[in-house]
């Protein structure tokens, strides 16, 4: 089993004095030897910033993201080993630290430029411009599907080949032989023709000293021995064992737990608390008074958890106060109107004339949506240690954006951040909900009134009521279509555009469009949750696709194919899904099937899902067919784990997932009013890859956004309701049923 | 103080009324591996066994176990060495994402197959239905306690294996 290797990075202040620093950083400049003293042992050679050698010839692969279940360890150290020729049974992994030289430019560049910029997305020489802009906005962020696509294609796969070039030249200038009679293989350079041959680490330390290729030759998909196989993943044994460890998990001497209740009104202050030590509590160590917040300090969290329960406490009054669920909305439809008559609404694209294509139209369509607040419910509730002492600051948690949670902490300590240190750890789930800092600055501002490490744990009543929530939003859509059913007109009128900005696009052929936005403001704090806003854009544009296929009385599949004949990516994706499905196959009275495609993150994917509304009202989801243009799947088990994991996501949001603010404050606590997939809820998920030749696309979000109109459209295709409000079940089915037997 | 017994070890304890058995696991045992998910029963996350039966560790008071058998996820394995069958059976079917709800999940599972080594789907959903997983592994869970209850039934069919 491969384990963790920490220690390398448990203080930063532990230098690798022995260890030695050369060979060349991929990124501009060399930035190896201030790298070596994060990452490396006494005699590793470190071969660039994201892979060292082993005296034992061992190759780590040194990932700058964190773990959150979706194999990113696993599947970035096999992108680095297949380019390097590594024996991947000796190739173990450590996260990268939370460190600026690992500000993760690729990924930057990914979102920054995407790949349209940077045709050749296996380019070897980076300018520094983006490292610059990364560095400044402290990025080392896990998210965005974009591990594999920019981290892993830009970062690891380089660094692997140039590292196998290193260690080919240095074989050849030892043997004194050509380099093209030399073979990699299995971490071991050989020369058939002069029978020699040396391991990786033999040659490591005069390898280091060759110059580095400035783009290496990268292998093509046929050359491939790791990438496009399932390895099994790396972290799954420690998973099983309960060995693996969490934020929730970390222990220090001497360390005590908190608890903190947060204003239920978001943005309210604490008014009044009696902060001294209540006398009916064992084991309280410190009741705080964090200005927005109250924290118990205590020997466990039980015992902080039940003082806190107990005391009394005020929060200042809010112009926010008595705002409820039906006032957030009034005041969107308020916005929507004002946006439009002020003629204040923004562009988000254009083509033709679309209010000219409506007025001539044959038949017009239009819908209004609705979509509720969501929030992420991780598994492991939030939480953070930290120990702050001699003028420094150390953090263990689970975070998708370390190098941030440093920066904030030094700002939030005015220390400098050489003096935070972040000790990631595993995520019980991100979902985005892990890229924010609240609950480290939380943890860092009740550390820093005592002298010991303290973990803070939120209950899961207060990860429900503080989370960062996908938007609640209203959107309106209309659509003209011509004598044979044809859309000539497409206008959208939707709130907030967070990112990617794509989102709103539509991927079909449709002359005239008119797509606009407003930004309402919002006192309900937003935040990125898995496929941000591809999750509200998904749902939209395929519900509303799929009335312009029933208006034009024209198959919803067959709708679609014949609007994206200019996309043969989205063409062999329906193909795919209409056979696998059993698209034209009949099925039982008050059972349908639907269907949705989106391109997303660099990956396309459609869903069709097969639902059965009994007389109760009741949808039950039996069959999820998922078939996805991957570009090419690096880790397909992975992949297809991704898909999963985002649909059974998706659906949970897509049936019962809905967060209302009553008085000001967040109305659902916990996992009995705030519902979730449960295993007798679970649809039986069929994945189909496409590895298309394309750039790989991401893995962890794109099949989120389809599942929802998936089954809506199902069920349209079951009972004839619309289904125009989320979640699901805001509508009562039991009519349509009864009406249809 | 009272004493617990976990994985056939004695910890002497200071668990003051009512606090649940979660905490004293995690906090004075150090056995980090059974998790906090929702504190009111509603996740599996802290699924322990108390002689031999699947509890919510969450909710249960530590001083009602006294003297009972106590056993965690770090206890199912039958040596160090060596996984349980529904280990196994999880790494065969790379079941965990994020792993956070595992150890529930698998508590629950040995549980299961401890009281039905053959269950059918629908069985095996009434016995999982109270452990959430949020990256939605359902699917792998079942395929994984379909397998370890055939490697179960290949055992006992077969006593070289066990």
């Amino acid at each position: 089993m491969k384990k963790w290797t920490r220690r390398a990075f448990i203080g930063t202040g532990i230098l690798a004095s022995g260890a030695l620093v050369i060979g060349v950083a991929i990124r501009p400049g060399n930035r190896s030897s201030k790298v070596a003293g994060l990452i490396a042992e006494e005699g590793e050679t470190v071969m660039n910033i994201w892979l060292k050698i082993s005296p034992d010839n061992t190759v780590t692969a040194i990932i700058p993201h964190a773990e959150m279940g979706q194999g990113v360890h696993t599947t970035l150290a096999m992108m680095l080993a297949d380019e390097m020729d590594a024996d991947w049974s000796k190739v173990k992994f450590m996260e990268a630290p939370a460190d600026k030289e690992y500000a993760n430019y690729v990924v930057a560049k990914g979102f920054i430029a995407g790949n349209k910029t940077f045709p050749k997305f296996l380019e070897g020489t980076i300018d520094g411009v983006f490292l610059t802009a990364v560095k400044t906005m402290n990025f080392q962020i896990t998210g965005g599907s974009a591990s594999v696509r920019f981290t892993g294609q830009q970062g690891m796969r380089i660094a692997g080949a140039a590292a196998k070039a290193m260690l080919l030249q240095a074989a050849a200038d030892t043997w004194k032989v050509p380099v093209e009679e030399l073979k990699a293989e299995k971490s071991i350079i050989s020369h058939p023709a002069s029978n020699q041959s040396a391991t990786f680490a033999e040659l490591a330390q005069a390898a280091a000293k060759v110059k580095a290729p400035k783009q290496p030759r990268l292998k093509t998909p046929e050359e491939f021995t790791l990438m496009g196989t399932s390895q099994p993943r790396l972290d799954i044994p420690a998973k099983v064992t309960g060995a693996a460890k969490f934020g929730m998990d970390v222990i220090l001497p001497n360390m005590k737990y908190a608890t903190i209740k947060a204003a239920p009104v978001f943005g309210a202050k604490v008014k009044t608390v009696d902060t001294s030590i209540p006398s009916d509590s064992e084991g309280v160590l410190k009741v705080l008074n964090l200005e927005n917040a109250v924290a118990v300090v205590a020997e466990g969290y039980w015992q902080a958890k039940s003082a806190l329960d107990r005391l009394n406490m005020e929060f200042e009054s809010t112009e926010n106060d008595g705002k409820s669920q039906d006032d957030i909305f009034k005041g969107y439809q308020m916005a929507m109107d004002k946006a439009l008559e002020e003629e204040s609404i923004e562009e988000h694209f254009r083509s033709g004339d679309a209010l000219i294509a409506l007025s001539e139209a044959e038949t017009i369509v239009e819908a209004e949506y609705q979509l509720p607040f969501l929030a992420h419910a991780t598994m492991e509730p939030m939480n953070c240690t930290a120990w702050v002492h001699d003028g420094k600051c150390e953090i263990w948690c689970g975070s998708q954006n370390p190098l941030g949670a440093k920066a904030a902490m030094a700002e939030f300590l005015d220390i400098s951040p050489e003096q935070v240190t972040v000790h990631n750890q595993l995520l019980g789930g991100g979902f985005g909900r892990r890229s924010e800092t609240d609950v480290i600055k939380q943890a860092v501002a009740i550390a820093k009134e005592v002298d010991y490490p303290v973990k803070l744990i939120w209950s899961r009543e207060e990860d429900t009521q503080h989370d960062v929530y996908r938007e609640a939003t209203i959107s309106r859509m209309k659509a003209g279509l011509d004598q044979s059913g044809n859309p000539v007109a497409y206008s959208h009128q939707f709130l907030f555009k967070h990112h990617p900005p794509e989102a709103a696009d539509i991927p079909y052929t449709v002359p005239n469009q008119l797509i606009q936005f407003t930004s309402p403001s919002s006192f309900v704090p937003w935040g990125n949750w898995r496929s941000v806003d591809h999750s509200v854009h998904g749902f939209l544009t395929e519900s509303f696709i799929d009335e312009l296929a029933f208006a034009a009385k024209k198959d919803p599949l067959a709708f679609r194919k014949s609007l994206t004949q200019d996309k043969p990516r989205f063409q062999k994706v329906l193909d795919l899904i209409q056979e696998k499905s059993d698209w034209d196959s009949p099925l039982p009275a008050n059972w349908g099937r639907g269907i949705a495609i989106a391109q997303s993150f660099g990956s396309i994917v459609a869903e069709v899902a097969e639902v059965e509304v009994n007389v109760e009202g009741k949808v039950k989801v039996h069959r999820v067919v998922c078939v996805a243009d991957a570009g090419f799947a690096i880790h397909p088990d992975g992949f297809k784990a991704q898909m999963e994991s985002g649909i059974i996501y998706g659906l949970a949001a897509a049936m019962s997932g809905e967060i209302t603010i009553e008085n000001g404050a967040v109305a659902q606590s916990n996992f009995h009013d705030y519902q979730v997939t449960r295993m007798s809820d679970a649809p039986r998920i069929e994945t189909y890859i496409i590895n298309s030749g394309n750039p790989p696309g991401g893995a962890g979000e794109p099949s989120t956004p389809v599942i929802a109109p998936a089954v809506t459209n199902a069920i349209f295709n079951a009972t004839g309701v619309r289904i125009r409000q989320l979640p699901i079940s805001k509508t009562d089915l039991r009519v349509s049923i009864q009406q249809t037997t | 103080m009272i004493n617990l017994t976990i994985n056939g070890k004695e910890y002497p304890v200071e668990a003051p009324a009512g606090m649940p058995l979660l905490w004293v696991i995690r906090e004075q045992c150090e056995l980090t591996g059974t998790k906090f998910g929702c504190g009111i029963a509603q996740c599996g996350a802290c699924t322990v066994h108390v002689d031999g039966q699947p509890i919510r560790s969450c909710i249960t008071p530590a001083s009602s176990v006294e003297g009972k058998n106590i056993t965690t996820i770090e206890g199912i394995a039958p040596d160090e060495n060596t996984l349980h069958i529904v280990q196994q059976a999880w790494i065969e079917e790379q079941t965990p994402q994020c792993g956070y709800c595992q150890s529930g999940q698998i508590m629950s599972a040995v549980a299961l197959l401890n009281e039905n080594p053959t269950p059918s789907d629908e069985e095996i959903e009434q016995a999982m239905s109270g452990n959430i997983c949020r990256c939605g592994m359902y699917g792998r869970i079942k395929s994984a306690i379909k397998r370890a209850s055939a490697a179960l039934q290949a055992s006992t069919s077969n006593p070289q294996l066990q």
